[in-house]
């Protein structure tokens, strides 16, 4: 319901629980987060802006994330994002999910 | 678990959604930031700071459109879109607050008078009756409309198939007579005799208290006399009192026990004879020896299961024919069912379908008036609208938004059309001056509610989409120059011009010749000739407190009160009757001595009991013979008067003074009267037989008439001073004006012309209106146009002319139209006209003529107003 999914290239949900998997490993506001998924892959995935914050509002309305208004290394207002425990537990199933369903259809292709 | 954090979801959306310009703030501080790390880390790459910013802005993109994106997560886009357009609309109406407030003014009043006439369809016609399953009770009547024989509703009740039960009434109960005393006031109160199941087959049961038991009903030694009080009643006497349940009361000089008090849903007189409160209800014994003579029933039934009114009707012929085969000294019954909610309302049907008509076209001339308007501010919104096009809204956008706008007007018209309903049907409600059924019973309920909300949605479509479809067509360019004020509004919406124009005069043409009709039919009914003459003249009940038990006491009594009447100052003439005209007849078979007639095919006429000076204070001229007198006693002749239907009927081409009447025991006809029409204006009287009061005691009540030369009311004291001698205990009733019995046996009609005659003034008002305001805005937008046609040489008067022909063809076209509908519709009327053919060329041409006035009063102005324009100012104008 008004909720958009994230482009095409991506598996539905993929962006959503990249950035679940990224806030494992701490406190980041929406920019690191967007430069991280970009530097751990290689500069292979390039999050649009336009994905990322309805992707954040989702993750928050959900109660995966939970948001905090703090001050950034230079010293300016900007909002930090923090894995929930339900968030954990969501992370958790869909990381299965999706290794299930890309091992089949890497199965399919004959990739090992 | 699920559940829990679905919940949990929607809670949150909801916060979400309160605080949303907060968090649109925040979200928009966010993004922000995410611009401006862009940024530095654009400039640690080696960018200057402005460079690094714009090309940041750049990459992140529309931050409007990521916002929308981002929101459109918690909020649904088109609740979005919606609320946007509300807020649009709100705007638009507060800029021009002016044509604001007319709209919502003339919305309000339509709609309002909609929901009223709807309120009033609804509790007459649509809502079911407030029995239990009302749907299977049926009416059953003995002819056209008359009484049943006791013996046999008996044995219809006992031998029929297809009512699980059936109950009745008195059907002559008389206003106010039993009198109650010993509880304050001595004061008439109007009862009804129930049969035994009657509360019972209605499914009535008694607010407080309870109902009539059986050996009650049938007035056993065993059981004292019981009576129930209606809740109006027990309201207005007792001031709701708990207590007065298991009080004895003196009624008629006899203690009855209070057994219970009937619920306020339940109003008898509501839905059986409107205009005649009830107050109490008193068991109707049928047992032998109480039985009443003649046809006195009034019958209802509740159908089984499963039974159809068309078969009962079938079963009930076929019984009637038996009963007559095996009681042939009964009264014949010819047993007529219908379904009793037809029977209730079915006379009122026709009026109302004219009323709902008539504020159907009224709603039709506010859309048009409305739809004008809309389109004159959308003309100087035109920039405004190639704006947003230029912005990305497309046309179904844009309609959407124009149609917000129309539909949010015609809710706010709506909102005020529902207090006015209100207040509308609270007065309806309590207009005791008007006896139509059910009308109590009119409020604003849910439907009606919901009614005005489906008036308020559909008006506000209709009228605007003709404005809302124009939007699309401006062209961009044209909205955004200055001079693209004139250019639409000719060709473009002429024609819509015109087309309304003729429309509200086609409209308030077929309205204004319906009223008038209906107007003049009431009129006539007032002027027929009742046979007496209602003004001045005045009626108090005066039936003795006490028992009369002779002729002779009963004789004194009576020559006592007429005597000490006549003496009061400023009394013309004075006489008593058993019932007054207007009030309920009773009949007898009747013929002259040695005249034979079949058995059903006896003459009846109506019975009177009257004393000497009835006819005088009345007003009825004396036509053969001579009146009653003094002397007319026990002692002397017996003696009739007739009417001069009967003495027609019963003695064509002879002198009817003289003959002798076999009824009573042998009378002789003394005089002849002129005929009375006692059952209304609109129907014929029948044969009347008076009987001097003097020389019998067969009556059920005694009506004290009097005619006077000063206004009744200022009497009503020094009669009752004058009488109290005679009777100490006379009870407090009201004097009754003859004039307001009259007034109101042709209440509905007066009810029904009120409405439509409101109605088609309204309607005229709104159309007159309109058609000015579209004349004018059509000659304001051809400002440019007219200035170079007078430059170029045409005359001012020319124009004038020209505009008013134009006018006044718009209006002979409209009325063409208007006039070929009435014909149409008029023919329809029906019963409703009343002296009047339908196709009456005097109201036609009346109405047609008028218009026209309105029409050149209308075209005159603006044209006037053309042939002041200045051609300089006019070219020169942008």
């Amino acid at each position: 319901m008004g909720t958009e999914k994230p482009k095409a290239d991506l598996l539905p949900g993929t962006l959503d629980m990249m950035v679940l998997k990224i806030l494992t490993r701490g406190h980041l506001h929406g920019y690191a987060i967007a430069q991280l998924i970009q530097q751990l892959s290689d500069d292979l995935l390039r999050v649009e802006e336009g994905s990322l914050y309805p992707a954040l509002q989702r993750l928050e309305l959900n109660g995966w994330i939970e948001g905090e208004w703090g001050l950034s290394a230079s010293n300016r207002r900007a909002r930090f994002y923090t894995l929930t425990s339900d968030g954990r537990k969501h992370l958790n199933a869909e990381a299965t999910r999706y290794r299930q369903v890309t091992g089949a259809v890497a199965r399919i292709m004959g990739f090992a | 678990m699920r559940f829990g954090t679905s919940w949990k979801r929607f809670r949150l959306r909801l916060r979400y959604l309160a605080q949303h310009s907060e968090r649109q703030r925040l979200l928009w501080e966010e993004m922000d930031f995410h611009i401006e790390s862009m940024a530095q880390d654009l400039v640690g790459r080696g960018m200057s700071e402005q460079e690094a910013r714009a090309a940041a802005h750049r990459k992140f993109g529309n931050i409007t459109r990521r916002l929308e994106e981002a929101r459109a997560t918690w909020i649904a886009q088109w609740m979005n879109n919606a609320g946007q357009d509300l807020k649009h609309s709100f705007r638009a109406m507060r800029r021009d607050a002016g044509s604001t407030v007319f709209a919502i003014l003339i919305a309000g009043i339509g709609i309002g008078a909609s929901s009223t006439v709807f309120s009033v369809v609804n509790a007459l016609l649509l809502r079911p009756l407030p029995f239990r399953d009302p749907g299977r009770l049926v009416w059953i009547s003995n002819g056209e409309n008359y009484s049943t024989q006791a013996e046999q509703y008996s044995d219809l009740r006992d031998q029929n198939q297809s009512f699980s039960d059936l109950a009745g009434w008195s059907g002559f109960y008389r206003s106010g007579d039993k009198e109650l005393m010993g509880a304050g006031e001595p004061e008439r109160l109007t009862s009804v005799p129930v049969t035994e199941h009657f509360f019972a087959l209605l499914g009535v049961e008694p607010a407080i208290g309870r109902s009539f038991t059986s050996e009650e009903c049938q007035r056993r030694y065993s059981a004292p006399p019981a009576m129930l009080l209606s809740h109006s009643f027990w309201r207005r006497r007792f001031a709701s009192d708990p207590d007065v349940v298991g009080r004895k009361l003196m009624l008629d000089n006899e203690p009855v026990i209070v057994i219970g008090v009937l619920p306020a849903s339940f109003d008898f007189a509501s839905v059986f004879a409107p205009g005649t409160p009830i107050d109490i209800f008193i068991p109707w014994p049928l047992t032998d020896k109480m039985k009443p003579a003649g046809n006195t029933m009034v019958i209802v039934g509740r159908l089984k299961a499963g039974a159809t009114v068309e078969r009962a009707q079938a079963e009930f012929t076929v019984l009637a024919k038996q009963l007559e085969g095996q009681h042939p000294e009964r009264n014949p019954v010819d047993p007529r069912l219908v379904p009793l909610k037809q029977h209730v309302s079915g006379q009122v049907r026709p009026a109302l379908v004219v009323l709902m008509c008539a504020v159907g076209m009224v709603m039709l001339i506010v859309c048009g008036n409305l739809s004008h308007l809309q389109m004159a501010r959308m003309g100087t919104r035109q920039k405004e609208m190639a704006i947003r096009a230029a912005l990305g809204a497309g046309r179904f956008r844009l309609l959407r938004q124009m149609l917000t706008e129309s539909v949010t007007l015609s809710c706010c018209g709506a909102a005020l059309g529902v207090l006015l309903a209100v207040a509308g049907t609270r007065e309806m409600a309590h207009l005791h001056a008007f006896n139509l059924p059910l009308l109590e019973s009119v409020r604003v309920d849910g439907s009606t509610l919901a009614f005005t909300l489906l008036a308020a949605i559909a008006s506000g479509v209709l009228f605007g989409l003709a404005p809302a479809l124009q939007v699309p067509a401006y062209k961009l360019r044209e909205g955004l120059q200055d001079g693209g004020r004139e250019s639409s509004g000719n060709s473009r919406h002429g024609w819509f011009r015109d087309g309304l124009v003729v429309s509200e005069f086609a409209l308030a043409c077929v309205l204004l010749v319906g009223a008038a009709l209906l107007i003049q039919s009431f009129l006539r009914v007032l002027d027929v000739n009742l046979g007496f003459r209602p003004q001045r003249a005045a009626a108090l009940r005066i039936d003795p407190s006490f028992r009369i038990s002779s002729l002779a006491q009963q004789n004194s009594f009576i020559d006592d009160v007429l005597h000490r009447t006549r003496s009061v100052p400023g009394i013309a003439a004075a006489g008593i009757t058993d019932v007054l005209p207007l009030g309920g007849d009773r009949s007898w078979q009747v013929s002259g001595k040695g005249q034979i007639y079949e058995k059903g095919h006896h003459p009846e006429a109506f019975v009177r009991v009257v004393s000497d000076g009835y006819f005088e204070a009345l007003g009825i001229p004396l036509k053969l013979g001579r009146q009653f007198t003094e002397s007319d006693r026990a002692s002397s002749d017996p003696v009739v008067m007739v009417n001069e239907t009967l003495a027609r009927t019963l003695w064509p081409g002879q002198n009817p003074v003289g003959q002798i009447m076999t009824q009573d025991g042998g009378r002789r006809v003394v005089g002849v009267v002129a005929d009375v029409r006692h059952g209304g204006p609109e129907r014929s009287g029948g044969s009347e037989m008076y009987l001097p009061m003097r020389q019998t005691r067969d009556y059920p009540e005694m009506e004290l008439v009097v005619r006077t030369a000063l206004p009744p009311e200022s009497l009503a004291a020094g009669i009752r001073t004058a009488l109290r001698p005679v009777d100490p205990n006379l009870p407090v009733s009201e004097f009754q004006t003859l004039q307001g019995l009259v007034d109101k046996v042709v209440s509905p009609r007066r009810f029904l012309v009120m409405l439509l005659a409101g109605f088609a003034g309204f309607a005229l008002l709104l159309a007159s209106l309109g058609i000015y305001a579209l004349i004018s805005y059509s000659v304001n937008q051809r400002t440019r146009e007219i200035g170079i046609r007078m430059a170029l040489g045409a005359s001012a008067t020319n124009l004038q002319s020209r505009i008013l022909l134009h006018t006044l063809g718009l209006a002979a076209l409209g009325l063409a139209l208007g006039m070929a509908v009435s014909r149409v519709l008029t023919s329809a009327l029906g019963s409703l006209l009343f002296g009047v053919t339908p196709g009456d060329p005097v109201t036609f041409i009346g109405m047609g003529a008028l218009l026209i006035v309105v029409a050149a009063l209308a075209g005159y102005f603006p044209a006037r107003r053309a042939s002041r324009i200045d051609p300089m100012v006019a070219l020169r104008a942008s």
